[in-house]
């Protein structure tokens, strides 16, 4: 047989990996003193010998990597698809039966990743082979494969034939029990590596990923040292904060967010994709009458999440009216629709911005200390996107350390809280079978046509929010 | 950038002296940057003081999942490449092999939506925060944005708009926090933030030696930064505004096929065809956690977390789903179901579900 030489690429990178790490583990079953026990099968009148059943296999996985029995299922299924292991029973259906039925490890010589990627001239020679040993009664898509090969590489179809005798020749001298089993073997490696339409193919890999720049254009992949080294300058110069501090955070966080997390906690009234009812969706809709306690309580977490939800953002709203400061957050809506706005409607907003928030004067005017005023002044010289970035930050933080936690402490929360419903768990329904019907819901396409269409109209339920500036559309 | 003109110029033949002083240039700037990355992993290792598990030893453990298949989305004729949900928390768009992509309520499994592209692999898609328009794009080397229309006669491709253009395959898109703007991630590894508008390139992202796999936008409150996974094994956290790789992290062993923030803000897992699964913490500025076992053996192709960042959904490329322990680093359930590839998965915005795509056709959530 022809022995390819490997082939570069992106392919191999992944492939290998997982050949090298499935040949581990068929090595660990095969150890003598921690492996498998092997018995001798029985296949027709004759006498198998190193074979194991499906049964032993699980067993020994179950044990050897502290998994259940599924995951060892599925584990030596996946070892049986990839061809380390072949059925002896049936042995064109390449699946393990978690029972007594016999399997045999494949032979190296026979392994995907030994002769990688298997050769046409291979494939066309064990055909060869086949069709000369059945006298021509070739399964249906092998005949046109036959054929098709035959064409491709005619030139070289004499060898072809000469190597199919010769290997023929060879395997009538050996018993009969290595003839079988050496014939199991190379059916099941091309089983694998041509395998029969509609059969799964498992060494699909998808797109090929070549690129990998340090290979070939020495130019561009100098560039990206180049960039590495800066990164690495810049990282050097980094504050880190150490490991105990940031890893008690993660700590912290799962913690406070549990109840808020409907895989872990479940929800209330209930989680919709299991009760198929969406009454748990239409609680939390954006914009309710009396929003849930969950989501209130979930305001006072971080600020962030407070502007995050639409309503907390109108409450918060409120108390800055109380305030007398509503114009801070007036101003960082602006600067948000800003950023994340049209490119085209950059100027015009900058303009507003200074108009109503900036100017000396102005309606609304915010305080921003001299220095950070200065520089935003200077930049408007040359509107762009993150033009006021410094001012919105300084008075996003001014927010966060003084009008937030005041507004966690004032009665206009405090009521929110109090009057917040907490959901009835529906309990499980008494008829389990009968299937509750799934309404669909606006689209939230839809939702905003109706927007357009009537003027002033109300959004409709299920729409999708957007940073919106006062009074500003998407 | 003087220095790269300087490597520009041997393509003059008879600069041969100049060509000697090259090449000591290049393999300087190699053991640069060999050093720097030797001293930057130094730096980060000074204050490791403890490690994640053990800090989450005073944590309770949990119990069983029992997590099962609620919704099974058929429609695709051929492999399922990306999904994308929509924030009204039900409905999802899905992209496959074929060129279709797909936008259904998953909640009552109808499509409501679907579009036909004019090339195959669509390896991206994504959902518009308004929910009024999907973005995707593959071997085309474009991301295009079609706005969803409610008119079943209308043909969605006509009014398509072409924004992004790369060089090689698109790998990943995202709108920031609007519908205006779109970041996306390409196998000419390069990351690019487009005006939606205009089509217009805002800032382009260089750093990558190799196809960049995925990307993910940062909740943070300021909000500026994404970071990147590509196939020459790096996470790369990127500043959207100035375009600099503010941090780098590479210790897997093989492309990263996904990148997805921790909830906060201030780390991100990643998925590698390694078969690990990794925590990077942003402050610490350093790996916390591996998330493998030894019985995985096929690569990472999609994580994403939990609402409250404790459980980490992987898929896998031996068609299974491994949930874990984020705190303790344990592996918390397996799902079995599909019956191939899982090749991306999703939690919904409100954290009820989350929904996987796979190479057998078909959705789950």
């Amino acid at each position: 047989m022809t022995i390819n030489t490997l082939a570069k690429g992106g392919w191999d990178r992944e492939q290998m990996a997982c050949f090298r790490k499935m040949e581990k583990v068929i090595v660990a079953m095969q150890d003598p003193d921690m492996g498998m026990k092997m018995r001798n099968q029985r296949l027709l009148i004759t006498v198998i010998p190193h074979a194991m059943t499906g049964r032993d296999m699980i067993a020994w996985l179950i044990k050897k990597y502290s998994i259940c029995e599924e995951e060892a299922v599925h584990l030596s299924g996946m070892l049986v698809r990839y061809g380390y292991i072949y059925p002896l029973k049936e042995p064109r259906s390449l699946v393990l039966r978690p029972d007594e039925s016999p399997y045999r490890f494949q032979t190296p010589y026979f392994w995907t990743s030994t002769r990688w990627p298997a050769s046409e001239l291979d494939y066309a020679i064990y055909l060869a082979k086949k069709n000369i040993r059945k006298q021509g009664e070739l399964m249906e898509y092998e005949k046109e494969r036959y054929s098709l090969l035959h064409k491709r590489i005619n030139h070289t179809w004499d060898f072809v034939v000469m190597q199919a005798r010769e290997q023929l020749r060879a395997s009538k001298q050996r018993r009969k029990a290595d003839r079988i089993v050496l014939e199991c073997q190379e059916q099941a490696y091309w089983l694998i590596n041509r395998p029969p339409p509609g059969a799964h193919n498992v060494l699909d890999m998808g797109l090929e990923r070549p690129n990998n720049f340090s290979a070939r254009v020495t130019l561009v992949s100098d560039i990206i040292t180049f960039i590495y080294i800066e990164t690495c300058r810049r990282a050097l110069g980094r504050n880190r904060v150490k490991s105990s501090i940031c890893l008690e955070g993660f700590v912290k966080y799962s913690e406070q967010y549990q109840n808020h997390d409907p895989i872990m906690q479940g929800c209330l009234p209930s989680n919709p994709w299991i009760s198929d009812d969406t009454a748990h969706w239409t609680m939390s809709s954006e914009i309710v009458p009396t929003p849930t306690r969950l989501r209130v309580e979930r305001w006072s977490f971080s600020f962030m999440e407070l502007l995050k939800d639409i309503m907390g953002m109108r409450e918060f709203m409120l108390y800055l009216e109380k305030e007398f400061s509503a114009e801070n957050l007036c101003f960082w809506q602006a600067c948000e629709d800003i950023r994340h706005g049209e490119s085209s409607r950059i100027l015009e907003k900058v303009e507003d911005i200074y108009k109503n928030f900036l100017a000396p004067g102005a309606a609304r005017w915010v305080n921003i200390d001299s220095k950070t005023m200065d520089k935003t002044l200077q930049g408007l010289r040359h509107p762009h996107r993150f033009v006021m970035d410094d001012a919105q930050m300084h008075i996003y933080f001014l927010m966060k350390k003084d009008s937030y936690p005041r507004y966690l402490k004032s009665d206009l929360y405090k009521n929110m809280l109090a009057k917040a419903i907490v959901p009835q768990e529906t309990k499980k329904s008494v008829f389990p079978f009968m299937r509750r019907q799934r309404h669909s819901s606006p689209s939230p396409a839809q939702a905003v046509i109706q927007v357009t269409e009537e003027d002033g109209h109300a959004k409709g339920a299920g729409r999708a929010g957007t940073n919106s500036a006062a009074g500003s559309h998407v | 950038f003087s220095l790269c003109l300087y490597l520009i110029s041997p393509l003059v033949p008879e600069m041969a002296t100049q060509e000697v002083q090259l090449n000591e240039t290049l393999s300087h700037l190699k053991t640069e940057s060999d050093t720097l990355k030797t001293k930057l992993e130094e730096e980060r290792a000074k204050l490791h003081d403890v490690e994640l598990h053990q800090v989450a030893e005073k944590v309770d453990g949990l119990g069983q999942f029992v997590m099962k298949t609620r919704r099974t989305l058929k429609g695709h004729g051929n492999k399922v490449l990306c999904m994308d949900w929509c924030k009204d928390k039900r409905r999802i768009v899905s992209s496959s092999q074929d060129g279709k992509v797909i936008v259904w309520d998953a909640f009552t499994t109808n499509k409501e939506h679907a579009v036909t592209m004019p090339c195959t692999w669509v390896m991206a898609c994504a959902y518009a925060p308004s929910g009024c328009a999907v973005a995707c794009g593959g071997l085309d080397n474009k991301c295009s944005v079609y706005p969803l229309s409610l008119d079943k006669n209308e043909n969605l491709a006509a009014k398509k708009k072409s924004v992004a253009m790369h060089t090689n395959y698109l790998s990943a898109c995202s709108f920031t926090n609007s519908d205006m703007q779109i970041l996306t991630s390409s196998g000419d590894g390069t990351c690019a933030l487009w005006d939606v508008e205009s089509g217009q390139l805002l800032q382009s992202f260089h750093g990558h030696a190799a196809d960049v796999l995925c990307l993910d936008l940062a909740p943070s409150e300021t909000g500026n930064t994404f970071v990147s996974g590509g196939c020459d094994k790096k996470a790369n956290v990127w500043d959207m505004r100035s375009g600099q790789c503010i941090q780098s992290f590479e210790t897997h062993e093989s492309d990263i096929n996904s990148v997805r923030y921790y909830p906060s803000g201030d780390a991100f897992a990643s998925g590698s065809d390694d078969a690990t699964c990794r925590l990077y913490d942003l402050r610490a500025d350093r790996e916390v956690a591996i998330y493998s076992k030894e019985s995985i053996i096929f690569g990472v192709s999609s994580v994403d977390f939990s609402l409250s960042g404790r459980l980490l959904f992987g898929g896998y490329n031996d068609y299974t789903i491994n949930v874990w322990d984020v705190l303790k680093g344990t592996r918390v359930s397996i799902l079995f179901g599909h019956e191939n590839r899982v090749s991306t998965l999703r939690v919904s915005p409100d954290g009820t579900a989350f929904c996987s795509g796979s190479w057998d056709h078909t959705l789950r959530v």
